[in-house]
């Protein structure tokens, strides 16, 4: 009789089961490269920042009406930066949204099949273009054309920078909210048609309702991305800091300006090299609020069939 | 709404709500034109601004305080080598994560905090990347500003790219092939190497593509991790004519990148550097377009062709 470790065969079969089990763990911790990279970015966030509020109160950091931490006379007014960023992106928004979900409930419930084929892979081309290009175009093209029709408009404003992002955003809404309308039952829209609705009607009021938490979701991705959008307004928008909600003047935003600081030479460990950690932890909290909201609305308004 | 009593009334009415489905289809058509002319507008801005600064020595001067003799060769040797790294870290790591949470994670909760973390990290702003890796790579690994440190930050970035892509390919490969292989006594290592991962190569290679167009063409963690925007040298060869030919000095050297050499002439006022921005961002165009456009051509083709 063979003991267990003499048989060539189950030490064999050993070694098989071993190999299996480094490989799964491999796996395993490629999987949680992603968990680290969560957890490298609070931590990197949040460490530079405790330095930095231990030199600057929190108070003066929100309520504070001047960004001046390049100069002598230093003052971190969030709100300044803040303006920027929510004003360039309601600007986006307000094209990216309405056009996005037309383009979607289109595509969904309107367009002939050999349409839908062409367009989808087109949008997709646009949501590939570099955001730098972008920004290119909106500074050289876009600003131009707004100044014929306003000729006191400044080169540098939030207006331009904001319409090019809001033309970027599109594809991310339209298409995630094309996705979660065409996952809506067939039998919903017949039932629909049945009862005598036009295509219309069926599209705003069985369809867009039924596939909400979807297009809810397309929502606030594209909030995500107006809010961190960097490279259109770093060049597009100017990047000196104004406190305000008008588009046509320029502004910094939390982006422009760590790319600001990023471009200038800051010794590690100054003041101004914690405001730019200070400014994306303020960035992450918002996109990390934004995606709560998401989720309360996707389970708060989901439909199961 | 009145009630239609008669038949008059009543067409006349199903005509009105007809006609909404007209008026809505126009907006419809309108909204994609709206895209449509705006990426035209783009391309021809580009090309109108930037192709007669196109030549060959665009492509191997050196940026130049002289617009006319400004190019681009440190921007797309510094792209190309950020991109080998992104390459060479995202690929394993994207399809091994996919791999795992397809074929082998178990139901529990560290799975479902892998899965929200994939999802999440897609919504991060890409700047934020760019201050983890100032953090973490620049100064806490010490890696420097260099090529390593972007090319990690770029597979970062891409990471939930590669691994979304990787799991719908492996998810669309039928539960029968797995059992077949299981059947003949394979193991799950095997059933992965053999079938699932060449099955669903394509799928994977088409998400490894749009990743790395997005890569090429990401600027602001670039920026943040401190590139420097004006390189008039190149990084030291990656091979050698002696042995042992191949040399890793390229990792650690000073580098820029096409986004960042086209972001530099943007902020510049003369008109001149702005034709030159103008043919850095065609060329970036082209290429995001050139590797978008294969990766849906690819795709188009797999969902054509393959049939369980």
């Amino acid at each position: 009789m063979f003991t267990q470790a003499q048989s060539p065969r189950l030490a064999q079969r050993r070694a098989r089961v071993l190999k299996e089990r480094a490989i799964e763990m491999v796996l395993f911790l490629a999987a949680l490269v992603s968990v680290f990279t969560t957890v490298g970015i609070v931590y990197i966030l949040v460490k530079e920042s405790v330095v930095f509020f231990q030199q600057v109160s929190i108070v003066a950091f929100l309520t504070d009406t001047q960004w001046t931490p390049l100069f002598d006379d230093q003052h971190f007014g969030i709100m300044v930066l803040l303006s920027g960023t929510l004003t360039s992106s309601v600007v986006a928004l307000a094209i990216a949204i309405p056009l996005g979900t037309i383009i979607a409930i289109y595509l969904s419930e309107f367009a002939p099949f050999k349409l839908r084929e062409i367009a989808k892979p087109f949008l997709e081309l646009l949501a590939g273009v570099p955001t730098i290009v972008y920004g290119f175009f909106a500074l050289l093209f876009v600003t131009p054309i707004l100044q014929w029709f306003y000729p006191e408009l400044p080169g540098f404003n939030l207006l331009s920078a904001g319409i090019v992002m809001g033309v970027m955003i599109i594809p991310y809404v339209s298409s995630i909210s094309e996705d979660a309308m065409r996952a809506v039952p067939m039998n919903l829209r017949e039932g629909s048609y049945a009862m005598g609705a036009t295509r219309f009607q069926t599209a705003v009021k069985v369809v867009v309702p039924a596939a909400f938490s979807g297009i809810a979701s397309a929502y606030i991705l594209g909030i995500s991305r107006a809010v961190g959008e960097t490279m259109i307004l770093a060049v597009a928008a100017g990047m000196q800091p104004n406190l305000t909600f008008n588009p046509l003047e320029p502004a910094a935003t939390i982006t422009s300006y760590i790319v600001q600081v990023a471009l200038g030479d800051l010794p590690h460990g100054s003041i101004g090299y914690q405001t730019i950690f200070a400014a994306g932890l303020t960035l992450m909290l918002f996109t990390f609020a934004c995606n709560i909201a998401g989720h309360v609305l996707r389970k708060r308004f989901r439909e199961t069939y | 709404m009145p009630y239609a009593r008669d038949l008059k009334s009543i067409r006349r009415l199903i005509a009105a709500h007809k006609r909404w489905d007209l008026v809505f289809a126009c907006c419809g058509v309108l909204a994609l034109m709206v895209g449509l002319l705006t990426f035209i507008a783009l391309f021809v801005d580009m090309a109108i601004d930037g192709v007669p600064r196109l030549n060959w020595d665009f492509f191997t001067n050196f940026p130049s305080r002289h617009a006319a003799q400004a190019g681009i060769l440190s921007a797309w040797v510094g792209s190309c080598l950020v991109m080998l790294v992104t390459a060479f870290v995202a690929v394993p790591l994207g399809v091994g994560a996919g791999l795992y949470l397809e074929e082998y994670a178990p139901k529990n909760w560290v799975t479902d905090v892998i899965e929200i973390n994939v999802t999440n990290l897609a919504g991060v702003p890409s700047i934020v990347y760019g201050l983890l890796a100032l953090g973490v790579f620049v100064y806490q690994f010490g890696f420097g500003q260099s090529i390593l440190s972007a090319g990690f930050t770029l597979a970062l970035l891409i990471l939930p790219v590669v691994i979304v892509a990787t799991r719908e390919a492996i998810r669309s490969i039928p539960v029968g092939i797995r059992e077949a292989a299981y059947a003949l006594g394979a193991t799950q290592w095997q059933v992965c190497k053999d079938h699932i991962i060449p099955y669903s190569s394509a799928g994977i290679l088409t998400g490894v593509i749009i990743g790395m167009a997005r890569a090429i063409g990401e600027t602001a963690p670039v920026i943040t991790i401190g590139a420097l925007t004006f390189i008039a040298f190149l990084p030291p060869s990656p091979i050698k004519a002696e042995p042992p030919f191949l040399s890793f000095e390229w990792l650690t050297s000073p580098f820029t990148v096409m986004p960042i050499q086209m972001f530099n002439w943007t902020s510049r006022p003369e008109a001149a550097f702005l034709q030159n921005a103008a043919a850095a961002g065609f060329v970036l165009v082209l290429l995001t377009l050139a590797m978008n456009g294969f990766a849906i051509w690819l795709r188009y083709r797999l969902r054509k062709n393959i049939k369980w």
